[in-house]
């Protein structure tokens, strides 16, 4: 069976006043179904530039990104979008709730999009919720909410539309010690009890230890390293 | 939580920003309510005026008088169904600052001229038989508590000497438009007194009153008139009683073509203020959109949500505006000298202009930030940090 993200001989350049600069050199990565992985590497190495590139919302320049038999670089920026509202969950570093939305009204916000009706809507914002502990916490407003619980939040917002791929850009890079560590934890949740495939951007070498597999990135290379 | 909540919270996140920019936009719609409704007084006289009508006067200046004599003239005329006429009366009632417009008339024939004055059949009775009879409108009747029978006391100034004139009907217009402010005595009051002061001003009208079956031929017969009188000493001018009325505002036209571009001006400033109000709002939300649009929400959404917003605040702004207007221009009148506009309405058309330009003005408004949303890349928004 083929890995569920399959990306080959990928690169990635930016113009920036009529000079190229090549983030991403000829990578090639194969994520497998269940998978946790951790990517590393310097600041400017081109991790977010890769996460952005598999979760569909920026683009290839050359090669294949291949993620459950679909090859996104040819689908139109409307598929792209349906298919990300289906297969990708999103964890920012900075969080990104809507500030005038309630816990609950912003985990709700992708389910907007889907057929389901205000009742089961209703129970999957408070099953979301209660994976990340903060079922008593659904009418708080993000300013009401501590850091590590506006993440767990977001988390909550992620898994809400029941996604099979989440991508974390540092999700833990803005908060303390303990937050981080609950966070990550819930991530070890999601990919261990919900069997969910989680690709994790990280500076901090304890959370990638919590990954599977954890990648180095250096100057736009690709670097693997040994499984943990 | 429905779109329309999401965008209703959305709406109101910088609750002082937004309140200030609806009060902004309230106050524009006052202000273009009031203006137009200023420019609608001063043009009712010509918006009342009928095709069918042509007003004969001298040719030097309306204040000249016509001789009686011209009536069996220009009745003749092939064209002409009735001949009527006036006389400016003037005079002080009450005191100096008591507008409405005073005329002698003919009471046999001004009602078949203006058909939009309605007396009962016992009125008109009333007023054709008592010489000294008179009619007003209902709302100087109402103005002064003037009742069937009571009686006016004028002190003449074009026609020297006090004058006594009884009420005995009280007209009602037909539309909005017509004025429902004027008093009508008989001319031959008028001239009888001439006849006895001053014969050299008895016989004379201030101007005829022609009313014409076809309203196409209006140029020609009233070419025709003035050729009948051409060489006489008093030539005359006809036109018709919308010209006439227009001739008659045209010396404040410049002034009332100003304020009628202020109007739209102030359109234009709702525009900016809106504009501005959105642009920032949407550059601050930048992250926010980017963020939506990673979540799945399409372009639809996005411009539901700009133009939702934009429209929100210039419906509300709009709509608070035109609740004042109604107070503020009953208020304007009552402040203004009796009588100054017989005629002080908003006209539906100005609800209604401004209704739609708030949602104009709200559909532009969403344009810029629209665009920039939509050509946003996720990436770029993402990075977005203000
Ligand atoms: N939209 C863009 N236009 C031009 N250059 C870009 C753009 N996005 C990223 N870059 C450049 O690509 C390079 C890699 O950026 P990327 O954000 O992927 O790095 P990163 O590894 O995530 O760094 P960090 O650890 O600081 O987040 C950087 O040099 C960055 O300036
Ligand atoms: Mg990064």
């Amino acid at each position: 069976m083929s890995a569920l993200i399959s990306i080959s001989h990928l690169t990635k350049t930016y113009k920036r006043d009529k000079q190229e600069i090549t983030v991403l050199k000829d990578v090639s990565i194969d994520i497998e179904q269940g998978d946790f992985v951790a990517l590393m590497g310097p600041s400017g190495s081109g991790k977010t530039t890769l996460l952005n590139i598999i979760a569909g919302i920026d683009r290839p320049t050359q090669g294949e990104v291949i993620i459950a038999g679909t090859n996104i670089g040819v689908l139109s920026e409307t598929e792209l979008s349906k298919w990300r509202s289906r297969h990708i969950g999103f964890i920012f570093q900075f969080y990104n709730l809507i500030p005038v939305l309630t816990a609950f009204e912003n985990v709700e916000l992708p389910l907007m999009l889907t057929p389901l009706s205000k009742s089961e809507r209703r129970r999957q914002v408070e099953l979301a919720l209660s994976v990340v502990g903060l079922a008593d916490r659904m009418d708080h407003y993000p300013r009401q909410l501590s850091g590590g619980q506006e993440q767990r939040v977001a988390i909550a917002r992620a898994i809400a539309s029941d996604p099979d791929i989440f991508i974390a850009d540092e999700p833990t890079g803005d908060l303390d010690r303990v937050s981080a560590e609950e966070i990550l934890t819930l991530l070890n949740r999601l990919n261990k009890e919900f069997g969910k495939t989680i690709v994790m951007v990280t500076h901090d070498p304890s959370a990638a230890n919590r990954a599977r597999i954890i990648h180095h990135l250096d100057k736009g290379d690709l670097i693997p390293q040994g499984q943990s | 939580m429905s779109m329309t909540k999401l965008i209703v919270k959305n709406a109101f996140r910088h609750t002082l920003r937004v309140l200030l920019t609806i009060v902004g936009i309230s106050v524009a719609v006052v202000a273009f309510g009031m203006l137009r409704t200023v420019v609608t007084a001063w043009n009712s006289g010509v918006a009342a005026s009928s095709p069918n009508r042509l007003i004969v006067r001298q040719a030097v200046s309306f204040i000249f008088p016509l001789p009686y004599s011209y009536k069996e003239k220009i009745a003749a005329i092939p064209g002409v169904s009735a001949v009527s006429w006036l006389n400016w009366f003037g005079g002080t009632y009450i005191d100096k600052d008591q507008f409405f417009a005073r005329q002698g008339c003919d009471p046999e024939t001004l009602l078949s001229l203006y058909p939009e004055y309605t007396l009962t059949s016992k009125e008109i009775s009333a007023f054709k038989t008592d010489r000294s009879a008179c009619i007003v409108g209902i709302e100087t009747a109402k103005r002064y508590g003037l009742k069937i029978g009571d009686i006016m006391n004028m002190e003449g100034d074009i026609y020297p000497g006090s004058w006594q004139f009884t009420v005995s009907g009280i007209y009602i217009p037909r539309s909005k438009t017509d004025d429902a402010t004027q008093m009508f005595f008989h001319w031959e009051y008028l001239n009888e007194r001439m006849k006895q002061d001053d014969l050299t001003r008895a016989d004379q009208v201030g101007y005829y009153v022609v009313k014409i079956n076809d309203p196409s031929r209006s140029a020609e017969i009233s070419q025709k008139i003035d050729q009948l009188f051409k060489n006489s000493a008093a030539e005359t001018k006809t036109e018709t009683e919308g010209q006439f009325q227009q001739g008659f505002v045209s010396s404040s036209g410049a002034i009332i073509s100003a304020i009628n571009i202020m109007s739209y001006l102030i359109i234009g400033i709702i525009l900016l203020v809106l504009c501005n109000t959105m642009i920032m709002t949407s550059r601050e939300r930048t992250r926010e959109y980017a963020v939506l649009k990673s979540l799945g929400f399409t372009g639809g959404h996005l411009f539901a949500f700009i133009a939702g917003e934009a429209l929100t605040i210039s419906m509300l702004g709009a709509g608070i505006g035109i609740a004042l207007l109604i107070p503020i221009v009953q208020g304007f009148e009552s402040f203004l000298p009796r009588g100054w506009f017989p005629v002080f309405i908003i006209e539906t058309s100005t609800y209604v202009l401004a209704g739609s330009s708030a949602l104009i003005v709200g559909v532009i408004a969403a344009i810029i930030p629209l665009y920039r949303a939509l050509t946003m890349k996720i990436v770029d928004g993402l990075r977005f940090t203000g």
